[in-house]
């Protein structure tokens, strides 16, 4: 019996596998299928690129690069790390957004307290909570993952990112 | 359990209403009556009987493949849409009752008129596939684990495995950690096919009179130590918007057809999809998915997953609740997005 340890296989920008779909029957683009590290590799620093869409519900894909602008949002929002290293900024709003669906600018200087900061590495997931602001800062090209709501940053190019 | 809303599964619950047989003089294991389906078992097989055409019919199903489906269907509150045991037998989800079907979804099976399907009050359907689970699974069997980590499904009773089948349902309101929501992993080993992953947890840096507002876990130590496969389960909720990110090795043991869109994400390794026609079976596609591919899985098929390593795979599922009716009378097209 072989005794090599078993390695657990994550991607990156600069390493990753697409994988592929065999049509019998139906259409691949369908499936809309992607690839979040390819995605990231042709994006500008932070554009909000949609990877999936569910009736208005999102999962993002933003390339991790230098210092993000503010944001905010009216609900909870969640990052996950899944390449590279990237600090997290916490303002605690003095006038928090209150309405509407998806990530908000919140402007270059947001009137707020500092909250503080968190530092996530590849697999570390964060809360953005409802209200505050944040911001995000990446000394190397990484990746995250949002999950939220479909808003005016949002950038959907299925065509550009999708199997078909 | 990848739900908002959850069932009351507790052993007790509605138990008065599963109408068992006594232990079998040779096999040890008691049948079981649900409506005018009968289900029994035997050293190898699960036997399902139903009446069609003014005959009894029957499908057979190897012990460990039915015993994992149905402890999927169970912990999973009967899920959403679908749960095929394979291309024969399975339930359908109505929120509040659920069909048991024989060859409904068989497009063979259904041509010929020898199908059947009969819809009970989930309480009662719950009740008896946890009587059936509690009294099928011998002791050193896991329904939940993969085949190289678990004991044989197979041969007369002998003994159980409750805690196994029982084990305390994950359900989480916003992230896992946060005050008064469902506990991180720490108190659960890393799995053997996880090892290598990396057990740091962010840093946290609170500035004074925000201790406790500032929240981060390491999602993928997390799914590491978990010790069930083929499970998801919330991880963080976005209004009706629900991550459930779970950890897989060998087959999926049902072959699930959604009410619904859902999305899956690769989070490490690989697992190949089969997908079929959701209401005759008949294949579609196969996809292959690595470390990072997201793709959707469309409200018209079912899909049936393959991995050979334990890999982290997040699923991705909208709650909101009245969209399998959406979907149905046409006003949402089966696929999420158009290019």
């Amino acid at each position: 019996m072989s005794t090599a340890a078993f390695r657990t296989v994550f991607g990156s920008l600069d390493d990753y596998r697409k994988g592929s779909i065999e049509i019998i029957q139906g259409e691949a683009r369908h499936y809309a299928f992607s690839n979040i590290f390819e995605v990231a590799g042709q994006s500008a620093p932070y554009e909000k690129v949609v990877v999936g869409l569910n009736l208005g519900y999102v999962i993002e894909t933003l390339r991790a690069d230098g210092q993000s602008p503010w944001y905010t949002a009216a609900h909870d929002e969640f990052a996950i790390s899944v390449d590279g290293e990237v600090r997290v900024d916490f303002l605690k709003l003095d006038e928090p957004l209150v309405e509407g669906d998806g990530t908000r600018l919140a402007g270059p200087q947001p009137k707020g307290r500092p909250m503080g900061y968190v530092l996530l590495k590849r697999g570390h997931q964060a809360l953005l909570p409802a209200g505050c602001a944040y911001r995000f800062d990446s000394p190397r090209p990484g990746v995250l993952l949002v999950q939220t709501i479909l808003g005016p940053l949002s950038v959907e190019k299925w065509a550009d990112i999708c199997l078909k | 359990m990848a739900m908002l809303e959850s069932l009351d599964t507790s052993p007790s619950f509605a138990a008065d209403e599963v109408e068992a047989s006594l232990p079998d003089s040779v096999t040890g294991y008691r049948s079981f009556r649900l409506g005018a389906f009968t289900l029994s078992r035997d050293e190898y097989f699960v036997r399902i009987q139903w009446p069609a055409k003014g005959q009894q019919r029957s499908h057979l199903i190897p012990a460990d493949a039915f015993l994992r489906a149905t402890m999927r269907d169970v912990a999973w509150g009967f899920f959403y849409g679908w749960v095929n045991f394979d291309d024969v037998i399975g339930t359908r989800n109505h929120y509040g009752k659920v069909d048991l079907y024989a060859g409904t979804f068989n497009g063979v099976l259904r041509e010929a008129g020898v199908d059947y399907t009969e819809r009970f009050e989930t309480p009662k359907i719950m009740a008896t596939f946890k009587a059936i689970l509690r009294d099928w699974t011998n002791a050193g069997f896991d329904p939940f684990a993969a085949p190289e980590e678990t004991g044989s499904a197979f041969g007369r009773k002998k003994g159980d495995n409750l805690e196994a089948i029982e084990r305390f349902r994950v359900a989480t309101r916003r992230m896992p950690g946060l005050p008064d929501d469902s506990p991180l992993r720490d108190d659960l080993p890393v799995n053997r096919q996880f090892a290598d992953v990396p057990q740091d947890e962010p840093e946290i840096h609170a500035a004074e009179g925000f201790e406790g507002e500032l929240h981060a876990f390491n999602l993928y130590k997390y799914l590491s130590r978990s010790d069930v496969t083929w499970n998801p389960s919330v991880s963080s909720v976005c209004k009706a918007s629900l991550f459930c990110p779970t950890t897989e090795e060998f087959i999926l043991p049902v072959f699930h057809g959604n009410d619904r869109v859902e999305w899956f994400l690769q989070l490490s390794d690989e697992i190949i999809w089969d997908v079929a026609d959701k209401d005759d079976g008949s294949p579609r596609a196969r996809i292959t998915m690595r470390a990072g591919d997201i793709c959707a899985m469309p409200a018209d098929i079912r899909h049936q997953g393959y991995s050979t390593k334990r890999s982290m795979l997040l699923v991705w599922e909208n709650a909101t609740p009245n969209l399998p009716q959406r979907y149905e009378s046409g006003e949402l097209k089966p696929y999420p997005v158009e290019f």
